[in-house]
């Protein structure tokens, strides 16, 4: 697998078929419409968390087996608390303003949502690129209050299966719940 | 075809799209810093010295990488799914119009609007709803489930007040 993983030509195949898979299954389930991402953050379609938690679900379980028979080696985000706090909040805001999120504004723009395409698509590179040329101003601030630890059994320092287990208990009760309410 | 359309059969599937990535990519599926590169090499175009010598695009080059092609084939398949499902292209979105009206331009410059402030956040975030919101908390990481919370916490409120 190694050589696989370090063989360019192949890993930009592999992108591409993962992609074609992922946006299939994105389209397919509704998530690329600007009206179901709305619908749940107004807290009416709750397709988007269902798609969501049931992906989490089943790919937490998947990755730690892989990794527990060294198959795969875990890839945790990096970043600092504040990090994740202003920039989750600033990209709330953005999202709710767009409609679609970065992978699902590609779907759109697939099956032919102006606003993705001329709106969009084409926001997100401008939003980026701004970033990138004020990166070196707002590194201390996003490197301050770093995790030194980067996922929950790391920091609770507890075997990571006691933790999967009520974590899958956790996401299977919301769903069951969402269910409930006939949402 | 049908049973696609089932949230929870397409959120499993996804799932095993994301164990195949890590186990055939070594990668988790993300699909923010696809575009953060993309813009570096189309500014490239008009100053390559100082996209060569930028701190960000030394961290993360610009150039066509597994993410680039991801989210091209994200494009791809859902072009795919939207021509095989046989339904008509959305003109502007029914919850838009409702509340603003049929103008396209609106519409265009609302979703620019929210797709650079996305974009700024995605990059601060360090992630985005694929990246942090399934990838980072299915591996149990810590920023990635505050990333999350704030992505809809910051969502729903900024949606409740538009509409």
């Amino acid at each position: 697998m190694k050589k696989i993983h370090s063989n360019k030509k192949i890993q930009l195949l592999l992108g591409l078929l993962t992609g074609i898979g992922f946006g299939f299954i994105l389209h397919r389930s509704g998530v690329t419409k600007y009206d179901v991402i709305i619908g749940q953050l107004l807290l009416y379609d709750f397709t988007v968390l269902k798609v969501m938690l049931t992906a989490v679900m089943v790919g937490m379980w998947g990755v730690y087996a892989l990794k527990k028979f060294n198959l795969a080696t875990l890839h945790p985000k990096t970043s600092s608390f504040n990090s994740s706090v202003f920039g989750g909040l600033v990209f709330g805001l953005g999202f709710a303003l767009l409609g679609y999120c970065p992978g699902t504004v590609a779907g759109a723009a697939g099956s032919g949502a102006l606003d993705a395409i001329l709106g969009g698509v084409p926001g997100i590179l401008v939003g980026s690129f701004i970033f990138a040329s004020l990166y070196h101003r707002m590194e201390n601030f996003l490197n301050r209050n770093s995790f030194s630890k980067f996922t929950f059994p790391e920091i609770i320092g507890v075997n990571e299966w006691y933790l999967i287990l009520p974590a899958e208990l956790l996401l299977l009760m919301t769903l069951i719940l969402i269910e409930r309410a006939g949402l | 075809m049908d049973i696609l359309a089932n949230p929870y059969i397409a959120g499993a599937i996804i799932g095993l799209l994301s164990m195949a990535s890590f186990f055939f990519s070594d990668k988790p599926i993300g699909c923010s810093t696809a575009y953060a590169r993309v813009s570096g090499m189309a500014a490239k175009l008009f100053m390559k010295d100082k996209i060569n010598k930028n701190l960000f695009f030394m961290k993360f080059p610009a150039e066509v990488d597994w993410e680039v092609m991801l989210v091209i084939g994200v494009f791809i398949g859902a072009f795919l799914s939207f021509i095989l499902s046989g339904e008509s292209r959305v003109r502007i979105p029914d919850i838009w119009s409702l509340r603003f009206g049929n103008s396209l331009l609106l519409r265009v410059i609302a979703a620019f609007a929210g797709g650079v402030i996305m974009g700024f956040g995605a990059r601060l975030a360090g992630g985005c709803t694929s990246g942090h919101g399934i990838s980072g908390t299915l591996q149990l990481s810590v920023s990635s489930w505050i990333a999350v919370i704030m992505f809809f916490a910051a969502g729903i409120v900024t949606a409740g007040l538009i509409f």
